[in-house]
């Protein structure tokens, strides 16, 4: 497995962990914007981590190889 | 190839970049997001948006990004329609193939059944009654099955773009509008966290941890759904799977957490009566003694089951014009049954159809009639099903469909990434996965071990079986994973 594989997987595993915050399990407060529970707001924050790590995966990451043999075979027809 | 099927069962596998990813989002925005988010945090609090939202924006791209991509260049490559198609040539079986057909569809119907419930509960509280139950059901039932009879794969994917486009767009401006018909949100939560009945909603306290690590198991069901799959076919170009999979999480962010917001916040509308009868109901509920019959007890969780309350906030505070845009959206979000009964039918025309000969026989027109015959027999069981099923929305989805599921995408990841897999772990998984779901629906607390949900050991044997079962039998030849690029 090379340092890339395993940076990538290292951090799918990181987020995957930080989905159960149990840290803020028992508490509303603070509110966030005077009224979204820190619990609420946590996991809407959370979206948006998956949605930066689902950028970086596609530059790191993307399957490249599919992409070349569906233009090649697409040349083809 | 099978030009007349592709274009109606896969819209000719040419959607656009935008339409694919609006699409693909808007197939996955049933009744059960719109109406049973907001139905299940307004009675069980904040934790429903990390429950399946949260959970769904991580996993569901992910699943995307590492299986819809490859199920898109095999479906290019081999002209798959199915995913049963791609097993039948990976494990190099056909029979096998057919069992996993009819688990998946069985699987599929309960799916079904909550978009037809969902219509005809989303249209009863739109039209404050005057819709009974039964007469927005089969409007809704009527609809889908004409719009995928004549549109195929290409109506659904307009009317699931439709309703995303609506609510991105709209669904802030409800947020706003309710808000401050409801006397500002930081008044709302202040109320509810200062009585003692309705502060727990607004943490987690009330819910396990470990039913909540259960919960980041379902998503997986997403790439194992048949809709799904099939859907990842449609795109021109693997690169459309780029922008989809990171714009996804903030679709589920712009869409789920108002739902959920909206659904906890409903809680303060102690002053309107439709609301303050489900409180009561919901109390009663709550200090009724263990004695108390089913029936009753049943008939006081449908009184306060909250599955309306988000077209009750339209109607209470919303002006005409608005509840009327996010009222079709919400329609059009219930009608995401479509994608599920198009999908049914493109598996039964092409898995069974044509893999025994039909398609040889009777031709490919025949092929495509016999599909849209399908269509109409599965919604009219489906309408029949919907109208005697008891269960909320919320429950009947999870129990049977997104369970059973997410432990079927080990045949995915096996059949994609592990080359030691066989045909006979494939069918170690999908009798399994029938026999569990079975027995989770009929068992009260079966496989719910160590405080788990039933869908986490669900799919952990299935991918022990898996592994065991094909360590023990023989792999497919050399030839046949070479075409898998192992």
């Amino acid at each position: 497995m090379t340092t890339r594989a395993l940076a990538v997987a290292a951090a799918i595993a990181l987020l995957y962990a930080l989905h159960q915050d149990v840290w803020f399990w028992r508490t509303a407060r603070p509110l966030v914007f005077g009224f979204l529970p820190i619990g609420l707001a946590y996991h809407g924050a959370y979206c948006i981590a998956a949605a930066l790590l689902m950028w970086i995966l596609t530059k790191v990451a993307w399957p490249q190889h599919l992409e070349d043999a569906s233009i090649q075979r697409e040349s083809e027809r | 190839m099978d030009h007349k099927a592709e274009d109606y069962f896969l819209a000719g596998r040419a959607l656009g970049p935008m339409v694919f990813l609006l699409s693909l989002f808007g197939t996955n925005m049933t009744a059960f997001t719109i109406l049973g988010s907001a139905g299940h945090a307004f009675a069980n609090g904040v934790v429903t948006f990390g429950l399946m939202a949260s959970s769904s924006a991580f996993v569901i791209p992910l699943t995307l990004f590492f299986v819809g991509t490859r199920m898109w260049a095999l479906g290019q490559r081999h002209g798959f329609m199915t995913s049963v198609q791609m097993f039948r040539d990976r494990w190099e079986c056909g029979h096998i193939g057919t069992v996993i057909f009819v688990v998946q569809a069985v699987l599929l119907v309960p799916y079904i059944i909550i978009g037809v419930m969902g219509g005809g509960t989303a249209l009863r509280a739109i039209t404050g009654g005057v819709v009974p139950y039964w007469l927005g059901g089969a409007i809704v039932a009527l609809v889908v099955m004409s719009y995928v009879f004549f549109g195929g794969m290409r109506g659904t994917a307009w009317v699931n773009t439709f309703q995303t486009v609506l609510f991105l767009s709209f669904g802030a401006v409800a947020l706003v509008v309710i808000g401050r018909g409801m006397g500002g949100f930081p008044a709302v939560i202040e109320s509810l966290l200062a009585s003692p009945t309705t502060a727990p909603l607004l943490t987690r306290e009330r819910f396990s941890t470990l039913a909540f690590f259960s919960y980041t198991f379902i998503p997986l069901s997403t790439i194992a759904f048949p809709h799904i799959t099939i859907f990842c076919l449609t795109a021109r170009r693997v690169a459309q799977f780029k922008r989809t999979v990171v714009f996804y999480p903030l679709c589920i962010l712009a869409i789920w957490l108002p739902c959920v917001f909206l659904g906890v916040a409903a809680n303060a509308m102690r002053d309107v009566p439709r609301i303050s009868s489900k409180l009561e109901a919901r109390q009663t509920l709550a200090s009724a003694p263990a004695s108390m019959p089913a029936d009753d007890r049943a008939t006081l969780r449908r009184q306060a089951a909250g599955d309306d309350v988000v077209p009750i906030m339209l109607e209470q505070y919303a002006p005409l014009w608005l509840a009327g845009i996010l009222g079709a959206g919400i329609m059009a979000a219930v009608m995401a049954s479509d994608s599920q009964i198009l999908a049914l039918s493109t598996m039964f025309t092409e898995d069974v159809f044509a893999f025994y000969g039909g398609k040889t026989r009777f031709g490919e027109r025949i092929q495509v009639q016999t599909g849209r015959l399908f269509v109409v027999i599965l919604t009219l069981i489906a309408y029949a099903v919907a109208m005697r099923a008891p269960q909320g929305i919320f429950d009947l989805a999870v129990q049977y469909g997104f369970s059973g599921y997410s432990a079927l995408s080990v045949l995915f990841f096996a059949a994609l990434f592990w080359k030691r897999s066989t045909k006979w772990g494939a069918l170690a998984v999908a009798l399994w996965v029938a026999g569990a779901v079975v027995y989770s629906a009929t068992t009260p607390g079966a496989l719910a071990w160590f405080g788990l949900m039933p869908v986490v050991p669900m799919t952990i044997v299935a991918a022990v079986l898996m592994v065991v079962v094909s360590q023990l039998t023989r792999s497919p030849g050399r030839d046949t994973l070479a075409r898998y690029g192992m």
